[in-house]
């Protein structure tokens, strides 16, 4: 709760939090908002936008409404970008605790599979796993996370190094703490602020990289996506370019409103170290 | 000299294992995929029976246990072969090879474009923190940086190409224009001026944003404080003292992003229609060819080590502390 009051406090956390707010709301209540399928077709084709009040954005090729769609997409955008940071934080947390526990053969084993996964570009992994295991909105957020571990986990590991050699964790090895315990209870907690700033990060490119993976045709086709309506609208580019450019001005927003969110937290963590 | 092979020699030793571990998760993902190449080749001519099917699993060695043919794969590497394109029907080295100067001179330009107005705009902005232009150039490069750079290609070739008309929208050159020498060249690069410019843009707000930060730091060390109370001129300790120590992890950042920029291309390539890597990338993966995929994830690899080996020897010219008492591991 205090974090969440220093955040606030600073600019760029209150606008970002604020930002990210809005859109949650609207990724919630988007069935409210624009009741039925996205993907169905609901009026004349290529309408322009902001001519007819029932459709202010316009209607794309098919004559589906692009409003609907915004609203529709903000729901997928966040919550594969949620859920595929959650996971490379996770997986990233239990490598780089692993690594640096046990040291030693199985430390340097993990750590040249993290720089295995650091060498091959994020972006082309994501591309080879979907195409092989096939499109849909679990493989899209696992694929990212493929590509995203690899930084929180040398992270970790790099923060239990150096609390592992503090002088609390040596008097609790002392009265005898089960190792578990202490990794869990006086290691993780003090490992985590440095993880959890990097994972605003994440979420932003996780957003983006879903982005890219549907605009080339990789993501799943069931879900209106911001990317999939910019490869849409991508294809009648020179009559009608608002088709791609609002879902793209939606997804800007969204990431900026992310980097504000992860600016602030950095300071407020910041600010919370400097005065214990 | 003596620094610098060193350095080299540590590099690559550390790089095999890595490079081993790579080939064989690829390897094992690529061998997950349902059907292979030969049922994509049936499907793509239009259905065959199952004896030219044998046939051809036979030819491409398909019919082998996985072990096998991880051996055959490693085994032939070694003599710098790749393997065999199905969908193109050429050897992968070759494709790659022919598609990897494009991508180059893309991610070439883009990364000194960057790199150089990145740095400048990062110095006038850490000049100053907290001033009116710090924040200005701060919150502008926030939001180029939120941008992402398939949608910032299509915007500046709604822009320059459709409808300003100045620029060709798509290609890497105009195609059968007879063009040598110097025009063939300025053909070539107003081709790429949209392009670069939508890679360029984006990184240059990352590299602003590093410079700036690393100044900021750097404002609260000890020797800038020395150097102010020496009496040094404002613009002698901008440039001496604070822009030069937060260069160094933009020289970093230039290594960690050479992965990121890679994959970037392949979206950036299939907007403006560039026969580069990006795009080889993505048409292997169309034509469900698991060699030539298989080859671009190793080759980006083995670049990407390369890149980050140039950045370690430039970071050791520029911090004479790298690599001077370490020892031989």
């Amino acid at each position: 709760m205090r974090l969440l009051r220093d955040l606030v406090r600073t600019p760029e956390g209150a606008i970002g939090l604020g930002i990210l707010a809005a859109l949650m709301l609207v990724a919630l209540f988007a069935p409210v908002l624009s009741p039925g399928d996205p993907l169905r077709i609901t009026g004349r084709a290529l309408l322009p936008p902001f001519t007819d009040p029932a459709f202010p954005l316009g209607t794309d090729r098919l004559g589906r409404d692009v409003l609907a769609g915004i609203l529709h997409g903000t729901h997928t955008s966040l919550a594969v970008g949620l859920a595929a940071a959650l996971a490379a934080i996770a997986i990233g947390l239990c490598v780089g605790l692993t690594a640096g526990f046990a040291g030693g053969l199985v430390d340097e084993g993990l750590m040249r599979v993290v720089d295995a996964f650091q060498i091959v570009p994020s972006f082309l992994l994501a591309l080879a796993f979907v195409s092989v295991i096939g499109a849909s909105v679990p493989v899209v957020v696992l694929a990212i996370a493929l590509g995203a571990w690899a930084d929180p986990a040398r992270l970790t590991r790099a923060q239990v190094l150096s609390i592992r050699e503090r002088d609390y964790v040596a008097s609790a090895r002392v009265i005898g703490m089960h190792p578990a315990e202490i990794a869990f209870r006086e290691i993780l907690p003090n490992a985590l602020p440095p993880v959890l700033a990097l994972s605003a990060i994440i979420v932003a490119a996780a957003i983006l990289t879903e982005a890219a993976l549907s605009f080339l045709g990789l993501g799943d086709p069931n879900v209106v996506t911001w990317g999939s309506m910019i490869a849409e609208g991508r294809n009648i580019l020179r009559s009608s370019p608002s088709l791609s450019i609002f879902p793209g001005i939606a997804l800007v927003v969204t990431v900026v409103g992310v980097y504000l969110f992860s600016e602030g937290l950095t300071k407020a963590l910041s600010s919370r170290r400097l005065e214990p | 000299m003596n620094r610098a092979i060193r350095l080299i020699r540590r590099r690559a030793i550390s790089s095999i294992p890595v490079l081993l571990i790579v080939i064989v998760l690829t390897f094992l993902l690529l061998e997950s995929a349902s059907g292979d190449a030969v049922d994509a080749y049936l499907l793509s001519i239009g259905g065959g029976d199952a004896t030219v099917a044998q046939s051809l699993r036979q030819a491409y060695g398909l019919d082998q246990s996985m072990l096998a043919r991880l051996w055959l794969y490693f085994s032939s590497l070694v003599t710098f072969d790749l393997g065999w394109s199905v969908a193109f029907g050429r050897p992968v080295l070759d494709l790659i090879f022919e598609r990897l100067p494009n991508t180059l001179l893309l991610m070439g330009s883009a990364t000194a474009l960057s790199f150089g107005f990145g740095s400048a705009l990062g110095i006038l902005a850490g000049a100053k923190p907290e001033s009116i232009r710090d924040r200005v150039l701060s919150t502008g490069s926030l939001i180029l940086y939120a941008i992402p750079s398939f949608w910032l290609g299509l915007v500046l070739s709604i822009v320059f190409a459709v409808q300003l008309r100045w620029l060709p929208t798509s290609g890497i050159e105009t195609i059968a224009s007879g063009k040598a020498g110097f025009a063939r060249a300025l053909d070539i690069a107003k081709h790429l001026v949209l392009p670069v410019g939508a890679l360029a843009l984006i990184y240059m707000a990352l590299f602003l944003r590093v410079m700036r930060s690393g100044m900021a730091e750097a404002w609260a060390l000890d020797f800038v404080l020395f150097a102010r109370s020496k009496g040094l001129s404002r613009s002698r300790i901008v440039l001496r003292h604070v822009a030069r120590n937060a260069l160094l992890p933009l020289v970093t950042m230039l290594g960690l992003q050479s992965a990121a920029m890679l994959g970037g291309s392949v979206v950036i390539e299939s907007i403006f229609a560039i026969p580069g890597f990006g795009r080889l990338a993505q048409e292997a993966v169309s034509g469900r060819d698991a060699p030539l995929l298989m080859g671009i994830i190793v080759v980006s690899a083995v670049l990407v080590i390369c890149v980050n080996l140039l950045v370690d020897l430039v970071y050791a010219a520029l911090d004479p502390r790298v690599g001077a008492s370490e020892p031989n591991t």
